[in-house]
């Protein structure tokens, strides 16, 4: 026995030299050539940090591209989604709520024109990402709280659009912050 | 067939073109055979020597389990001491504080057995020491202690009749130089290369488009995030996991993350059929685990992308399916995909939240860790199913009365009390932590913990019900995920699930290796036209049938009670 408990304490001291030290280190270093040098990718407007290209913030104005709701008011220094369960009735009302809110905002709109991840907080709850159709719904009253030409909007919104990974893998989507930092610009 | 299909499908393709080769690497290089990562044998002899092992020492199954358990409680000691502390140690850049007692000891029994059930979020639980010199460093010798330990018992039907099971040291540290750590140094490199941060800088603060102050958590995780993969561990660096924009930033490090999770199960199974030259069996073995997976992905499937169906009564449009705690950028499909394949293996990272999938997904789920062998965990999961094969051998022998044998060894009492014990021990730990949570529940509400009881469900009837099932059957699978609603930060969870956890681990991976040498040590028969044989069609079916109906007999009762019933309510 006491043999294999000084071989463990041994072991247990090379590895960690070896996993703990060696590696991380070596992909930090790997990491500084890496946009953002491995701090996060950050975005920078008039010389200031405005973001992270990956991490979703809470837009309310109506001249702006709203964002998915989240269930940490996406407060990055946490994250986490609503875990509410799929008949939970709260929720359920909370999506209803939802829905009423975006009609208000959006007279002009049907029911089955609201794509359900407007009304459904991200399992981060620091999504960056909505789809296309969400974005698009939001064109009209973008357009009307800023008093520019709607096509201008959608032809913004159009080219903002991510496609799928190499054409072909996983959904299309569209960066709201971005696409936010690119209406700021139009003019 | 839409993009979001083709990434799934594309997925699993990749999976099998790394696994396959994979396996047969594995299979040559625990056998010490002339391999061309050879070139790391000067570092292995070096970790050796440091550590004064000799790795050609042969050990018989009792020496092998010692070594092998004496590792492991001097990093449950070890570790504990460090969690508790850690606010007094260094790189604890976000001034985090230390752990209490009761929440230490789940988490460093949860990162020891490969499980990471995670009753802290990393942001605000953890220091940067700990998640690297705790978390991460058992994400690597945990799986290699499953490896290890799935090779002796390769080794033990490798040869006729035998006693000695390979030196575990050799086993362990040749799991983590010529395998976890390669494969997750690419892994590392692909992830921070598109966004996942890797320094050691703390937290972020900056003034967002709107003008909110926003703060943003950070930190070196891109190695850690590789390994939880690698090696099944799924803790990941941020509260919500993969499903965190940082963890996992776009949808190439989704098909990566998701294809890392399954490629060592799978190349583990193979690597047995290699190694012991029966590579039928590891086909038969593998196929029977496919189908196994392919009849719980495809319902899994059908449920999310279907849309929740109250939603859609709101009369709102769910084109790709029930958004609810998913990403934009994966979509329903990849997040049901990866739901299927973090519950079979036991990784238990997740890319959107359970908790908040369709009510027969949650069934999936669940039935996907009760089983907990189909791929199953890093080395872990062939020795679950090895257990499945002996009780099988022992059925099929039964029926057509004859002295059941495995592999050229007679299978009698004593193995096959083992494995009933193994197979009995499961739904006994799911089901009776289950039956008292939710008699504390019912009956002391209010009882004095950080979290009162009254307020421990995040959902109300059958789903809350489901809520504390699967922390059970997490547990006992060494699995890790969650439905993260359940209000699990509090003495009676932390010490309830730490002990379904040591148990869920320990037991499954001691029974293996027992009968394995029990078995070895006999006197080896010679196929004859008499004798069951296990590569073939019908036992795999046989083994298939076994899983069912152990499953099913130990387990209805209670899914009935949580997600079928949730379901069923949902209808009207």
């Amino acid at each position: 026995m006491k043999p294999f408990i000084i071989q463990s304490i041994r072991l247990t001291l090379v590895l960690t030299v070896l996993l703990c030290v060696i590696y991380p280190v070596s992909i930090m270093l790997i990491g500084k050539a890496s946009k953002g040098a491995g701090n996060g990718e950050t975005i920078i407007v008039n010389g200031k940090v405005v973001g992270y290209a990956n991490i979703g913030q809470s837009f309310t104005k109506p001249q702006y591209f709203w964002g998915r709701p989240s269930a940490v008011a996406y407060n990055a220094a946490g994250s986490g989604g609503s875990n509410k369960g799929p008949s939970n009735p709260d929720y359920l009302k909370d999506v209803s709520n939802r829905i009423d809110t975006l009609l208000k905002y959006h007279p002009y709109l049907k029911r089955s024109d609201i794509p359900s991840d407007l009304v459904t907080a991200s399992g981060s709850g620091l999504d960056p990402d909505i789809s296309p159709d969400a974005a698009k719904v939001q064109v009209e009253r973008v357009a009307k709280y800023r008093k520019l030409d709607e096509n201008k909007v959608a032809t913004l919104l159009n080219n903002s659009i991510e496609k799928p990974l190499w054409g072909v893998f996983g959904p299309s989507k569209v960066n709201v912050l971005k696409l936010n930092i690119a209406l700021d610009q139009l003019k | 067939m839409n993009t979001e299909l083709f990434g799934i499908v594309a997925s699993f393709v990749l999976t099998l073109v790394i696994a396959i080769p994979l396996g047969k690497y594995l299979a040559k290089m625990y056998a010490g055979e002339k391999i061309w990562t050879d070139f790391l044998k000067p570092l292995e002899t070096g970790i050796y020597k440091l550590s004064g092992i000799n790795p050609k020492e042969p050990m018989n199954w009792k020496q092998f389990l010692k070594a092998m358990m004496t590792i492991n409680i001097l990093w449950l000691v070890y570790g504990f001491f460090v969690l508790l502390y850690q606010d007094k140690l260094p790189l604890n850049p976000d001034g985090n504080p230390g752990q209490s007692a009761d929440l230490a000891f789940n988490t460093i029994i949860s990162f020891v057995v490969n499980c990471n059930l995670q009753h802290y979020s990393g942001e605000t639980g953890a220091t940067y020491l700990t998640q690297h010199f705790i978390f991460m460093f058992l994400h690597f010798t945990s799986a290699a202690t499953g490896m290890a330990t799935a090779v002796a018992v390769f080794k033990a039907f490798k040869d006729k009749t035998t006693t000695d099971l390979g030196n575990f040291w050799e086993f362990f540290v040749k799991s983590i130089t010529r395998v976890l750590l390669p494969l997750s140094i690419v892994v590392a490199i692909i992830l921070t290369f598109n966004g996942t941060p890797s320094s050691y800088a703390g937290k972020d603060k900056f003034i967002s488009l709107q003008g909110d102050t926003v703060n943003v958590s950070r930190g070196p995780a891109a190695a850690m995030i590789a390994i939880k993969h690698i090696g099944t561990n799924g803790g990941g660096w941020f509260g919500a996991n993969s499903a965190h924009p940082l963890e996992n930033p776009n949808y190439l490090t989704n098909m990566v993350e998701v294809i890392a999770q399954v490629i060592l199960p799978v190349a583990m199974v193979l690597a047995f059929g290699y190694y012991i030259r029966r590579k039928k069996l590891a086909w038969i073995i593998f196929g029977v685990m496919t189908i196994g997976v392919f009849m719980l992905m495809i319902p899994t499937l059908t449920s999310e992308l279907g849309g929740n169906p109250l939603i859609a009564k709101m009369g709102v449009s769910q084109l790709t399916g029930a958004m609810e705690g998913k990403e934009v950028r994966f979509g329903p499909t990849a997040t049901a995909y990866w739901s299927t394949m973090t519950t079979v293996i036991s990784t238990g990272s997740v890319n959107g939240m359970h908790d908040s999938t369709m009510a027969l997904t949650g069934l999936w789920q669940l039935l996907a860790m009760m089983i907990n062998s189909l791929y199953g965990g890093c080395g872990v999961g062939v020795l679950n199913y090895f257990i499945y094969l002996i009780i099988a051998v022992f059925i099929s022998g039964l029926m057509v009365g004859r002295t059941p044998e495995f592999l050229g060894h007679k299978v009698e009492a004593r193995e096959v009390k083992i494995a009933a014990i193994i197979t009995l021990l499961s739904p006994f730990l799911i089901l009776a932590g289950t039956a008292i949570s939710t008699y504390v529940f019912t009956n002391h509400l209010g009882a004095d913990w950080a979290v009162k009881p009254s307020s421990w469900l995040n959902n109300p009837g059958h789903h809350g019900f489901s809520e504390m099932l699967y922390e059970y059957t997490s547990s006992n699978a060494n699995n890790g995920s969650g439905f993260e609603g359940l209000g699990d930060g509090n003495i009676f969870w932390n010490v309830t699930t730490g002990i379904v956890l040591i148990m869920g681990r320990f037991l499954p991976i001691i029974g293996p290796v027992a009968i394995a040498g029990l078995l070895a040590q006999k006197k080896y028969i010679p196929e004859s036209a008499g004798t069951l044989k296990i590569d073939t069609k019908t036992f795999g079916l046989m083994t298939f049938a076994v899983i069912l109906v152990l499953n099913a007999l130990s387990y209805f009762p209670a899914l009935a009670l949580g997600p079928l019933a949730e379901y069923f309510s949902m209808l009207k």
